[in-house]
């Protein structure tokens, strides 16, 4: 990585101006090829700018929308508050996100720790494929495995944790049937970002310097003793660098939830029961189609909220990895 | 403490190919026995099968016995975790746990163990241990510090107070001081010379003026040519070796013709 | 257990060496296996859903599957009909996307040469971080963007095949800039050397030997690119809308695709059949989102395989 790194900063050294100087036509195309390079790269810098400029022109309706006129739109409260209306959207989003983070991430890393760790060489890149796989299938394909497949099968198990658990609040029963939940959301979320999780926590793990391994292993370490000596303390930026993926992957997925969660509108701790939750990216989806223009406006502006909290946990996770590149770097 | 090694016939094998062939020595206890020989013969692979090291490279396999105190390493009965526990490694590169402190890299070994070692045992072994490696007074000042902070000696140094904490019987060195400068290589040359009163130590070193400083016996390895395993030439008392020995090869190795 | 008194100095009788080296200590050699245990039953889980998945899509899905269901669309059919099919999803599928490849491609591509081969300084950096910025923009919200975009200019209510293609160049370009990226940075300097020195000017060297060398590389990127955006529905639900008949104008008015079309059958559910109705399917809606999800689940792992065949086949010629 470095390497490349290094190359790439030594490039215009190497390949200096003096071309310029060169008269005629092939002066002009590369002015014109220069040009068009420079000018894709511009060309992102303002689709960005662009996205976030349409984004608030177009929710700007909403947010100067007078109360009376967004309490006229069927699925905002009657209060007319934008406020009111976004605040239980951005919880259930944060709540399946963070749901499917906390499923997730311990399977990721014992995955990633097996095929780095403890599957035999051979094996582990068949099996890398294999969990990359998983990242390729369309998430409207995931919705439909589990709304159909997986949901009926959660629902035993639901209803068992409701019985047993119940007194917790976030098992609060009675468990909904069909269990179109918040908890049947985390499940199938948490699989969809194993994945990125898994695939980045790999890569770390087999970055693991050879060198502390040994250190471990000849102190009389076990396998496991030598992972948590060396492994993971090397590790763990990266691992939280992946979770954050992991997590901005999650708040942003649409499909899942739409196909899955029977959507409601409340700040509630019961994962268990329908019609509590909804997240921006489903509600979006959903309301969207029937919407009429100062509606569209609402919904934009939700979308707005979403933009700004992916924008600010992927800008967090690459701060981390920036971090532990710049420590790295240093040794 | 310190124990007796004998190895008879021992090969290694990586896969297939036979790294290193027909091996027989005896290694006597404190005392400090030097492999030496060019790159490539297989000694750095002997050392690791002293203490089944060999096994974290895949494929990587031995025939033969190694005993130590009569028990054959190689024994179905015996556990690898508990031979290295018993067998300390100090390697190429000094190589302390990044994430710890000078304290922790100390008792990262006996924490294994004894997860419950009271504060004042602990500190104990801590300063015992960096007294034997000569560090004690380099860095008791600072033992809450990263490992990594230290200069690459002081950290070969905490390398080696880190495996005397378990108290092993044997301590193997795979070139421990080739990544040093001068002066940190005549401090670990200087402890090694201290470390043979109780253990029993095998070094590999390219050095062979190290060789003749620290060791006791030498043994010479070589390999006739690439694809060949290499093998034990001879061993004897490092004097005999490096003023009369038996072998031409050897000869010739020390005196700078080949290697 | 024997593991609390190694340390404490009470003068037991000193094991053997024998007895040192065999007697592993029966706590730790627990956890180590529990372990292996732990981690091997992770991967173990993980597999649940891919096999289960893959299993079920083809179980489901391919009794509907037929080359009628191909070769059809949706219009005129209704209720619980044995009758439809998603050749109009096909097509509007292979269109937007296409319309995506066309608009991200030269973009992505572009994009890359300037960061590697001109892109220095503030700008250069700007770049790159935004395009790792727009790696992280939810789908949804790419489609909000389109819809926002042409609506200002087209007015409200706005659907086409095109503004779905913008949607999907957002989520596209980001992907297509660093796999290019990488493979470009993967050419070594002596080539670009050699051809300078020759006297060829940069642009031509860029053309000719660095955009060749890394050919299959970048072809490869570009693959996996669509295999990301080709499953996409939520955007295009926005942009797009939903509709039952063909429609090869990307320029006018809605169009359906595969996703948007397992989702449109799924959300439909089961029809409610009378006893007497003999033709009527209660699970059809269902039955076409599996044929249709084993459609576009077959796309998206050809697609993958073939990213894969590709780079492998050329690989081997990267280096030299």
């Amino acid at each position: 990585m470095s390497g490349q790194r290094l190359q790439a900063e030594a490039e215009p050294e190497l390949a200096p101006a003096p071309l310029s100087v060169r008269g005629g036509g092939h002066d002009r195309a590369g002015r014109v090829f220069r040009w068009l390079a420079t000018g894709s790269g511009v060309l992102i810098l303002a689709v960005l700018a662009a996205v976030a400029g349409f984004l608030l022109l177009e929710a700007w309706p909403a947010l100067s929308a007078s109360r009376e006129d967004l309490a006229a739109i069927s699925w905002i409260p009657d209060d007319g508050s934008l406020l009111g209306y976004v605040g239980p959207l951005v919880f259930g989003t944060v709540l399946a996100a963070i749901l499917a983070l906390l499923l997730a991430v311990p399977v990721a890393i014992g995955i990633a720790l097996f095929i780095s760790h403890y599957a035999p060489r051979r094996l582990a890149d068949v099996l890398g494929y294999l969990v990359d796989l998983l990242a390729a299938i369309p998430s409207v394909v995931y919705g439909l495995w589990g709304g159909l497949w997986l949901a009926p099968k959660l629902q035993g198990v639901w209803g068992w944790l409701s019985d047993n658990l119940g007194f917790i609040p976030l098992f609060e029963g009675p468990a909904a049937t069909p269990p179109r939940v918040m908890m049947t959301v985390g499940v199938v979320l948490a699989v969809m970002i194993l994945p990125i999780v898994t695939a980045v926590s790999r890569e770390v793990f087999l970055q693991t310097p050879r060198l502390h391994e040994e250190a471990a292993l000849a102190l009389g370490a076990t396998r496991w003793e030598m992972v948590r000596m060396a492994v993971l303390p090397f590790g763990r930026s990266g691992v939280i660098s992946a979770s954050m993926l992991g997590l901005g992957r999650a708040l942003g997925e649409t499909m899942a939830v739409l196909m899955i969660l029977s959507p409601g509108l409340t700040y509630s701790w019961a994962l268990l029961m329908a019609g509590r939750h909804q997240t921006i990216a489903a509600n979006i989806a959903l309301q969207f189609p029937e919407a009429n223009p100062l509606g569209v406006s609402a919904l934009i502006a939700t979308g707005l909220a979403l933009f700004v909290i992916t924008l600010l946990v992927n800008m967090a996770a690459r701060w981390v990895v920036s971090r532990r590149a710049a420590f790295s770097g240093a040794n | 403490m310190a124990q007796r090694i004998d190895v008879k016939d021992l090969d290694v094998f990586y896969g297939d190919f036979r790294a290193v062939a027909d091996v027989s020595m005896v290694i006597e206890p404190r005392s400090v026995t030097a492999l030496i020989g060019p790159s490539g013969c297989g000694k750095s692979t002997f050392l690791r099968t002293l203490n089944r090291m060999h096994e974290v490279i895949p494929g990587a396999h031995v025939q033969g016995t190694v005993l130590v105190d009569g028990v054959n390493l190689y024994d179905r009965e015996v556990d690898p975790v508990a031979v290295r526990r018993q067998i300390g490694m100090v390697f190429q590169r000094p190589n302390p746990f990044p994430t710890m402190s000078i304290a922790e890299n100390v008792l990262a070994g006996v924490r294994l163990n004894n997860r419950r070692i009271s504060r004042s045992d602990a500190a104990d072994l801590v300063e015992s241990s960096l007294r034997g490696a000569n560090l004690w007074k380099e860095v008791k000042d600072r033992l809450h510090k990263p490992g990594s902070s230290l200069s690459g000696g002081q950290q070969q140094r905490l390398c080696i107070a880190r495996a005397i904490a378990v108290k092993p019987q044997v301590l193997l060195m795979d070139e421990p001081a080739s990544a040093l400068d001068p002066i940190s290589t005549l401090a670990i040359e200087e402890l090694i010379a201290e470390l043979k009163n109780e253990y029993t130590i095998v070094i590999v070193t390219h050095n062979m003026q190290q060789a003749a400083r620290v060791s006791d016996r030498t043994a010479f390895f070589n390999v006739t040519e690439a694809g060949e395993p290499g093998r034990l030439v001879e061993m004897d008392d490092t004097r005999t070796i490096f003023s009369v020995p038996s072998q031409k090869a050897t000869e010739d190795y020390i005196s700078g013709r080949f290697g | 257990m024997a593991s609390t008194d190694t340390v404490t100095r009470t003068d037991a009788p000193q094991p053997t060496t024998h007895e040192l080296l065999t007697r592993p200590d029966r706590r730790r050699h627990t956890v180590d296996r529990v372990m292996r245990v732990v981690v091997t039953l992770a991967f173990l889980v993980a597999m649940i859903p891919l096999v289960s998945l893959v299993w079920i899509v083809l179980s489901e899905g391919y009794h509907r599957l037929s080359p009628y269901f191909l070769a059809v669309s949706m219009r005129g059919v209704f209720g619980g009909m044995d009758a439809g099919g998603i050749y109009h999803a096909i097509v509007g599928t292979l269109l937007v996307t296409g319309a995506a490849a066309v608009i991200s491609v030269p973009i992505g591509m572009m994009t890359a040469v300037y960061l590697v081969e001109y892109g220095r300084g503030a700008l250069a950096r700007a770049v790159t971080f935004f395009v790792d910025v727009m790696t992280g923009i939810p789908s949804i919200v790419a489609g909000l963007f389109a819809y926002a975009l042409f609506a200002i200019f087209l007015g409200p209510g706005v659907r086409m095949g095109v503004a779905g293609a913008v949607a999907l160049s957002v989520l596209m370009i980001p992907v297509v800039v660093r796999s290019t990226e990488e493979m470009l940075r993967l050419v070594p300097n002596e080539l670009r050397e050699a051809s300078l020195a020759l006297g060829v000017p940069k642009w031509r060297t860029i053309v000719k030997v660095v955009l060749r060398t890394s050919a299959a590389g970048i072809v490869t990127g570009v693959m996996l690119a669509v295999a990301r955006v080709i499953g996409e529905t939520a955007p295009l639900l926005i942009t797009l809308g939903v509709v039952d008949s063909i429609n090869y104008d990307l320029f006018d008015g809605r169009m359906m695709t595969l996703p948007v079309f397992i989702y449109r059958q799924y959300s439909q559910g089961l029809v409610p059949c009378r006893p007497d109705q003999l033709d009527c399917i209660a699970t059809i809606n269902f039955d076409r989102a599996w044929a249709a999800a084993l459609v576009l689940v077959v796309i998206v792992l050809l697609l993958n395989l073939l990213a894969r065949v590709v780079a492998r086949r050329f690989a081997p010629a990267k280096g030299h």
